[in-house]
C-alpha cells in the first residue's frame, strides 16, 4: 500500500468518525442542557431521536406516495418537522411526568428509562420491528471526490453542516437570548434565580422540551447515515452520555471536544482493529482520563 | 406599603418565627436588628417566598403575595438582596443586572443604575464570581433594583463587608429611597448602619419582634444590649 493510499483511507476514516460526531454531539448537547439546568439524566433522550428518525421517515413516504414531484425538496422541511415534533412530545412529558421528580433525581432516572421502554414499544407497533429507511433526495446521495481515490460522502457533509448550524445556534441562543439568560441564572441558583423575577418552572419545562428538539434533528441526521429501527436511539443514549460526562457537565464546548475526541478515536482506530477492541480502547481512554480530571475536559474558570 | 401580619415559619417540627407583625410605609427604612440565630433571615425568606408560611399573611401595596412562589411576588413589586448576596457567579455583571429585568419592557440596564453604582460600569464585562464582596454586595443591590420593586428587601447587607464599603452602601440606600420613594426593609447587626439608614427600627428574638423604636427616640444603649451576647 502506497502512502497515498493510507492518507486517503486515514481521511476518509476521519470524515466517518466526524459523521458519528455530529449525531452524538447533537445528542450531547440535548442531554448536557437538560442535566445542565435540572440534573435529570434523560434516559428516553435516545427515543426523542428516534422519534426525529421516524418523523423523516413519514415524511418521506407521504410524499413520495401523493408528492413524488416533491421529492427533492420535502427534506429540510422533515428536518424542522423532527424538532417540532420532538419538542412537542418534550414539552408533553417534561408536564406530564418530569417536573413532578425534579427532587427526585434517582426517580427520574428510573421513570425516563421506563419512558424509554414504552415509546420502544410504541415504535414497534406503530411502525413494525423492521428497520426502516426514508427515500432520500438525490442531491444527499454521491460522493465528493476532491482527488484520485478520495471519497467524501455528500450525506456527511449534509449532516456535519446540520450539526455546526444546530450547535451554532444553541450556543447563540444560550449567550444571548433571554431563555438563555434565564437558563444560566437558572443553573447558577434556582432559588435566587426565581426571587429575581425569572419563572424557573416554565425555563425548565422550554429546556427540556428544546433538549428533546435537539435529538429529534439528531435523529433527522441519523437518518442519512443509517437505518432506523424501534431501538435506534438507546444504541447511542451510552455513548451520549459518555460525551457529557467527560466533556465536563455543563460546559457546551466541552461537549463539543468530547465528542470530537470519542467519535475520531472510535473511528480510526475501528479502522485498524475489530469494531469491539476499538470501543475497548476508547472506553480505556475515557476512564484513564477521568481519573486524572475527574470534572471533565473544561471546567469553567471562576471563585466559588 | 408592605403590611406583614401573623407571620408563623417552622423548619418541619420545629417552628422559627412565632407570629410577626409589621408595618412599612412608603418612602421608609426599616431596621430589623438581631443576634444570629433569632430569625431574621428566617423572616426575609418567608417575605420573598423562599421559605412557605405556615401561616399569617404578606401584602404589597394591598395585594396578598404569600401565596405566591418568588417570581411572582416580584412581579407585584417585592425585591430581595439574600445574604451572602447570591449573585449569579458564572454570569457578567451585567447578565447578572439583566436577569432583574424579567418583567421590565426594555431589557436594557437603565442607565442611573450603572451612575448609582459605578463600579459595575467598569466592571460590567466580568463574571459575577470574579468581584470583591462590596462590589457583590453593589451588584446584589442593582439586580434587585431593576426589577422595580415597592419593597426592597436587604438581608444583612453589611455581612464581611470592610467599614468604609459599609459607609457607602448606606449612602446607596438613602440616595435610592430619596430617588424612588420606596420601602426599604433591611436586617442588621451594625447599630451605626442601621442608624444611618433607618426611621423605624425593630428588634426580634427567638422569632418574635420585642422591640420598637423611631430612629429619634432609640435608645442606642437598649438596642446594644439585645444585640450583645
Amino acid at each position: 500500500m502506497s502512502f497515498d493510499e493510507i492518507y486517503n483511507i486515514a481521511l476518509m476514516q476521519g470524515f466517518a468518525g466526524l459523521s458519528l460526531f455530529s449525531v452524538l454531539l447533537l445528542m450531547g448537547l440535548g442531554l448536557a442542557i437538560i442535566f445542565g439546568q435540572m440534573g435529570v439524566i434523560n434516559m428516553a433522550h435516545g427515543e426523542f431521536m428516534t422519534i426525529g428518525a421516524y418523523t423523516i421517515f413519514m415524511f418521506s413516504s407521504l410524499t413520495e406516495t401523493y408528492a413524488p414531484g416533491l421529492m427533492q425538496a420535502y427534506f429540510p422541511v422533515a428536518i424542522l418537522a423532527a424538532f417540532v415534533i420532538a419538542f412537542g412530545f418534550g414539552w408533553l412529558t417534561e408536564w406530564a411526568l418530569i417536573r413532578h421528580l425534579y427532587k427526585r433525581p434517582l426517580d427520574t432516572l428510573l421513570a425516563t428509562w421506563g419512558l424509554s421502554l414504552g415509546m420502544q414499544q410504541v415504535f414497534r407497533s406503530t411502525f413494525g420491528p423492521k428497520e426502516v429507511s426514508p427515500t432520500l433526495p438525490d442531491w444527499l446521495m454521491g460522493s465528493w471526490s476532491p482527488s484520485e481515490g478520495l471519497d467524501i460522502p455528500i450525506n456527511g457533509l449534509f449532516v456535519l453542516a446540520l450539526t455546526l448550524l444546530v450547535t451554532g445556534g444553541v450556543l447563540l441562543a444560550l449567550y444571548k437570548s433571554r431563555w438563555g439568560l434565564r437558563v444560566r441564572a437558572t443553573v447558577a441558583n434556582r432559588a435566587m434565580a426565581n426571587a429575581t423575577g425569572i419563572n424557573t418552572k416554565r425555563t425548565d419545562r422550554l429546556t427540556y422540551a428544546i433538549g428533546c428538539g435537539i435529538a429529534g434533528v439528531a435523529g433527522a441526521a441519523f437518518t442519512t447515515i443509517g437505518s432506523t429501527g424501534p431501538t435506534s436511539g438507546s444504541l447511542y443514549i451510552v455513548d451520549a452520555f459518555l460525551v457529557v460526562t467527560f466533556g465536563g457537565a455543563g460546559s457546551l464546548l466541552g461537549t463539543v471536544a468530547s465528542a470530537f475526541g470519542i467519535a475520531q478515536t472510535q473511528s480510526i482506530s475501528e479502522f485498524f482493529m475489530t469494531g469491539s477492541m476499538a470501543k475497548v480502547l476508547t472506553l480505556l481512554l475515557i476512564v484513564t482520563i477521568l481519573m486524572i480530571r475527574p470534572q471533565g475536559l473544561f471546567a469553567s474558570k471562576i471563585r466559588r | 406599603m408592605l403590611n406583614v401580619k401573623d407571620v408563623f415559619v417552622a423548619y418541619g417540627q420545629s417552628q422559627a418565627l412565632h407570629g410577626i407583625s409589621f408595618e412599612a410605609n412608603r418612602n421608609e427604612t426599616v431596621a430589623i436588628m438581631g443576634r444570629n440565630g433569632m430569625g431574621k433571615t428566617t423572616l426575609f425568606k418567608s417575605l420573598i417566598g423562599v421559605l412557605p408560611l405556615k401561616s399569617g399573611s404578606i401584602e404589597v401595596a394591598g395585594n396578598a403575595v404569600h401565596k405566591d412562589e418568588s417570581y411572582k411576588r416580584v412581579a407585584k413589586g417585592i425585591a430581595y438582596v439574600p445574604q451572602g448576596r447570591m449573585i449569579f457567579p458564572t454570569l457578567t455583571v451585567e447578565e447578572n443586572i439583566q436577569t432583574g429585568l424579567e418583567n421590565a419592557k426594555v431589557k436594557k440596564v437603565p442607565e442611573e443604575i450603572y451612575a448609582l453604582f459605578p463600579v459595575l460600569w467598569d466592571m460590567r464585562r466580568r463574571k459575577g464570581g470574579n468581584l470583591s464582596g462590596g462590589q457583590q454586595q453593589q451588584l446584589a443591590i442593582a439586580r434587585a433594583l431593576v426589577t422595580d420593586p415597592k419593597v426592597l428587601l436587604l438581608d444583612e447587607p453589611t455581612e464581611g463587608i470592610q467599614p468604609s464599603i459599609i459607609k457607602d452602601i448606606a449612602k446607596a440606600l438613602n440616595e435610592i429611597r430619596k430617588l424612588r420613594e420606596i420601602t426599604i426593609v433591611v436586617s442588621e447587626q451594625v447599630l451605626s448602619f442601621a442608624m444611618d439608614v433607618a426611621d423605624r427600627l425593630f428588634v426580634i428574638e427567638g422569632g418574635r419582634l420585642v422591640h420598637e423604636s423611631t430612629r429619634a427616640e432609640t435608645d442606642t444603649a437598649r438596642i446594644k444590649q439585645f444585640l450583645s451576647v
